[in-house]
C-alpha cells in the first residue's frame, strides 16, 4: 500500500440525474452540480485553490468542446485549472495527487458527458487502435461481447448470471432518484429477450445517457472546517492493460488486482462496492478480481446499467459511495471507474467514513 | 508536507517534420520515449507512472489515444492518464507529471506529448471542427494588430522574430524547418496569410513527439545525470470571450507568470532568468509574451526584439531551439518548450546552449489565448535570487 503525505476528504458532492437526453448544453448540465458543491462548502468560488475536469471532445462531437465547459466552473478572474480527456474519476485522481503536495487545500473536481447527440457505439469505435481495430469497427460493445463469450467458454459464468446482475441492478435503482432505468425484472423474462450482441441482450448493455457530477475535496484541516461529515479518500490508484484483446485474459482483470493491492482494499472491511459495470458480465470479472464476498453490497445505486453518462459515470460511482457512507449505510467501501474497451483501464478509490 | 523536489533527468525528441510516414503513432511516441529513457539512464522498469498529453483527439481521429498507445509506452500494469488543455497541453502535461513526483506517490514518472498533424486536418480541428474556419492565425491576427496599435511597434519586429527563430533552428537537429537562406526580405515578401502575419511568420504543421523522465531528489542523486530542477510551475485559465477582456495581455497570462515568479522569490524576471522558451506560433507573440509575462514593461517588449536582446548571445535569449515557429507538433509544442528550457540549465543544449544558463522558463498557451502553463527550471535545487 502506498503511504500518503496528506489526508484528503470529500467535503461536497453533486450529480445530475442520468438523463436519456439532456436538451441543453454540456455547461448547462455541469453548472448546477458546481453551484451545489460550492454552496455546500460555503466558500466563494474563487477561494477554491485548484479545479480539474474530465470530459471527452468526441462525445460532444467537437474539438475543444471542453473549453466551453469552463463556463460552468467559472474562470473569471482567472483560475488555476486543468482538464483530463478522461472520466471525471481521473480528474479526481489528479486532484487528489495535487493535494498531496501539501501547498494547497481545496480542489473542485467535475466530470461530464453527453452521449445522446451521437452514436456512442460509432464514436467509441475510434477508441481502438486506428490502423488495425478501428477500420473493422471493433467497437466497445463488440469487445464486451467477446468478453462475455470468453467468460462462458471458460465456465466462469452463464447468461443467467448476466441476467441476475441486470435484475439486481434495476431493482436496486428503484431507490436511486438519479437512475435512468429501474424496476422489477424477472431473470427468465430477461433471458427470453433477443440478443443484441450475442451473448449480450439489450439490458446487459448500458442505456444512452447524459449527465454530470462534481465534488470538492480538501486536505484534512480544511475538510474539518468545511464539512461536519467528511468522507475520507484512503487510497486511489489506476492501472491499464494491453490494448490488444488477444494479449489479455478477458475473463480476469489483473489491472484491478494490482490497483486493489496498491490501495489496500482488504486492509479493512469492504461494506459497499460501486463498480463501473458498463456491461453486465463485467460485474462477475470485477467481483472476482476485487476478491469480494457476500459481505459487500455491490452497486446499491443500480450502477451504470441503470444510467451511464460516460465521463461522469466513474466519478458518479465515487459520489454514490460517498453518499452511502455519509448516510451511514456502510463504513468503508470501494468505488471503481473504467476506461477503454473490455475493462482495459481501471481505477479504484477507497472511501471511509469519519468515525 | 512540502512538495517533494522534482528534476528532469532525461529528455527525448523525435525529428520534427511535415510527414512522419515512416512510423505509426505508436512508433512516433516510442521513438521519443526510448530517447528520454536512454538519456536518463533508465528503462521502462524504472517508471512508476506515465502522463500523456496532446491537442484534440480529432487531429488524428483517435479517441482517448492513451488506450491504444499504452503498449508502445510501456504502460501496461501502470497508471497512465491523459491531459488536454488545448495548445498549452504540452506544458500542462509536463506540470501534471511534476505533480505526481511532488506528491511523493511516484518516484519516477515518464511524460510524453505528441501530434501527427499529417494524419488529420489541423486547421479544420483548430476551427472547432468547422469547415472554412479561420484557423489559429485568424483568431490571433486581430489581437496582434491591436498590440501593434497599442505599442507603436514598427512592422519589421515580426519579420525579425521569424528570421531569428529560423536561424536558431539551424543549430537544432530536431527542428522541422531548416531554412538557411531565411532573411527579412524573404519573410516580408512571403504571402500574407492573416494581416499582418506573412506565411514565414507562421508556424509549420509538424509530426513529432517529445518525452521526459522526471524523478525525485533520491532518483536524481542516483541517476548521475545532470538534473534540471523544476523549482516552480503555474497554470491559469480564463474565459475566451467576454466584454472588456484584454486579448493582447490576457490577465490569466499575467497572473500565471506572477505565480511562477512569486513562488521562488523572483522580483526581476528580466535579470534573474537567463533565457526562455516561449510559445510563439506567430512571430508577434514574442514581444507580446515578453510583456504578457512581465519580462518587459508594457509597450517595451518589441524593443528587446529590435535591440537583439532575444537572440542567442543577447541579454535575454528567447527560443534558442528555434521555437514553435520552426517545429509545431501542436500537442507536443508546449512540452518541447519545457524540455528545451531544461536542456539549457542541464547544459545539454549543444550548439544553441546559452553559456552558463542556470535559470530558464518553459511556457505554453492555448485556446483563445486563455490557457497558460509555465514552469521554471534551475541547475540548482535551491537557487537564491
Amino acid at each position: 500500500m502506498v503511504s500518503l503525505a496528506e489526508d484528503v476528504a470529500i467535503v461536497a458532492f453533486s450529480q445530475t440525474p442520468s438523463h436519456a437526453q439532456f436538451n441543453d448544453s454540456e455547461p448547462a448540465m455541469i453548472m448546477p452540480c458546481v453551484n451545489s458543491v460550492i454552496e455546500q462548502v460555503g466558500m466563494d468560488r474563487h477561494d477554491i485553490d485548484f479545479t480539474i475536469a474530465g470530459s471527452c471532445d468526441y462525445l460532444s462531437g467537437m474539438p475543444f468542446a471542453f473549453v466551453m465547459n469552463i463556463d460552468a466552473v467559472g474562470a473569471w478572474p482567472p483560475v488555476y485549472e486543468s482538464h483530463v480527456e478522461m472520466d471525471g474519476a481521473w480528474a479526481l485522481f489528479e486532484g487528489f495527487v495535487r493535494l498531496q503536495s501539501g501547498d494547497i487545500d481545496t480542489v473542485l473536481v467535475s466530470g461530464s458527458g453527453k452521449c445522446s447527440p451521437g452514436s456512442y457505439r460509432e464514436g467509441f469505435s475510434l477508441q481502438t487502435d486506428p490502423y488495425v481495430h478501428a477500420p473493422i469497427g471493433l467497437d466497445p460493445r463488440t469487445q464486451a461481447g467477446f468478453q462475455a463469450q470468453a467468460l462462458i467458454a471458460a465456465g466462469k459464468a452463464t447468461e443467467r448470471d448476466f441476467a441476475e446482475v441486470v435484475a439486481r441492478s434495476h431493482a436496486s435503482a428503484k431507490n436511486n432518484p438519479y437512475a435512468q432505468l429501474s424496476g422489477d425484472l424477472s431473470v427468465d423474462e430477461l433471458l427470453a429477450e433477443p440478443y443484441l450482441q450475442q451473448p449480450l441482450r439489450r439490458l446487459d448493455c448500458p442505456p444512452t445517457s447524459d449527465g454530470a457530477a462534481a465534488m470538492v475535496i480538501a486536505r484534512a484541516d480544511k475538510a474539518r472546517e468545511l464539512c461536519d461529515n467528511p468522507v475520507w479518500i484512503r487510497g486511489i490508484d489506476h492501472r491499464i492493460e494491453s490494448h490488444h484483446p488477444t494479449l489479455r485474459d478477458l475473463t480476469d482483470s489483473p489491472s484491478v488486482r494490482t490497483a486493489a493491492e496498491r490501495v489496500g482494499l482488504h486492509d479493512g472491511p469492504v461494506d459497499i462496492a460501486e463498480l463501473t459495470v458498463t456491461y453486465s458480465p463485467e460485474e462477475i470479472i470485477l467481483r472476482d478480481a476485487l476478491g469480494l464476498n457476500g459481505d459487500t453490497a455491490v452497486n446499491p445505486s443500480g450502477g451504470p446499467l441503470t444510467g451511464s453518462p460516460f465521463m461522469a459515470v466513474g466519478l458518479t460511482r465515487v459520489i454514490e459511495l460517498a453518499r452511502a457512507i455519509a448516510n451511514g449505510d456502510g463504513g468503508r467501501g470501494v468505488a471503481h471507474a473504467s476506461s477503454g474497451p473490455a475493462l482495459q483501464q481501471n481505477l479504484l478509490c477507497i472511501l471511509e467514513g469519519d468515525s | 508536507m512540502a512538495p517533494r523536489p522534482c528534476a528532469v533527468l532525461g529528455i527525448g525528441q523525435t525529428k520534427y517534420k511535415r510527414r512522419r510516414d515512416d512510423v505509426t503513432l505508436d512508433g512516433l511516441v516510442r521513438e521519443a520515449v526510448l530517447r528520454a529513457l536512454e538519456d536518463a539512464g533508465a528503462t521502462f522498469d524504472d517508471i512508476d507512472a506515465i502522463v500523456i498529453g496532446k491537442a484534440p483527439d480529432a487531429l488524428e481521429g483517435v479517441m482517448m489515444p492513451l488506450l491504444s498507445l499504452c503498449d508502445a509506452l510501456g504502460a501496461i500494469g501502470k497508471p497512465i492518464h491523459r491531459v488536454h488543455t488545448a495548445g498549452s497541453v504540452g506544458a500542462s502535461t509536463s506540470i501534471s507529471a511534476v505533480n505526481l513526483v511532488e506528491s511523493g506517490m511516484y518516484d519516477t514518472v515518464l511524460t510524453v506529448a505528441y501530434e501527427k498533424q499529417s494524419e488529420g486536418n489541423a486547421t479544420w480541428a483548430l476551427s472547432g471542427g468547422k469547415s472554412g474556419g479561420q484557423g489559429a492565425g485568424g483568431t490571433f491576427a486581430p489581437w496582434i494588430r491591436n498590440y501593434i496599435a497599442r505599442s507603436k511597434a514598427p512592422e519589421h519586429i515580426g519579420w525579425m522574430v521569424a528570421v531569428k527563430d529560423r536561424l536558431n533552428a539551424l543549430k537544432n537537429e530536431y527542428a522541422h524547418l531548416h531554412l538557411p537562406d531565411i532573411s527579412i526580405e524573404k519573410v516580408r515578401e512571403s504571402p500574407m496569410l492573416w494581416d499582418p502575419l506573412h506565411f514565414l511568420e507562421s508556424c509549420p504543421s509538424s509530426d513529432g513527439a517529445a518525452a521526459m523522465v522526471l524523478g525525485n531528489d533520491d532518483i536524481a542523486k542516483k541517476s548521475g545525470r545532470p538534473p534540471a530542477w523544476v523549482i516552480s510551475h503555474a497554470k491559469r485559465t480564463e474565459f475566451g470571450q467576454f466584454p472588456g477582456r484584454d486579448t493582447v495581455r490576457p490577465q490569466a497570462g499575467v497572473e500565471c507568470s506572477e505565480a511562477l515568479y512569486r513562488k521562488v522569490g523572483i522580483t526581476n524576471p528580466r535579470e534573474q532568468i537567463d533565457c526562455a522558451e516561449l510559445y510563439v506560433p506567430f512571430s508577434w507573440y514574442e514581444p507580446m509574451w515578453l510583456e504578457g509575462h512581465s519580462i518587459a514593461e508594457e509597450g517595451e517588449g518589441w524593443k528587446m526584439t529590435d535591440a537583439g536582446d532575444t537572440e542567442l548571445g543577447g541579454s535575454f535569449p528567447v527560443n534558442m531551439s528555434g521555437g514553435v515557429l520552426s517545429s509545431n507538433p501542436i500537442g507536443a509544442s508546449g512540452m518541447i518548450r519545457c524540455l528545451e528550457a531544461a536542456n539549457q540549465v542541464r547544459g545539454t543544449a549543444g550548439e544553441y546552449q546559452v553559456p552558463g544558463a542556470k535559470i530558464s522558463i518553459g511556457h505554453a498557451y492555448g485556446g483563445a489565448a486563455q490557457y497558460y502553463a509555465m514552469w521554471m527550471v534551475s541547475s540548482e535545487l535551491n537557487p537564491v535570487f
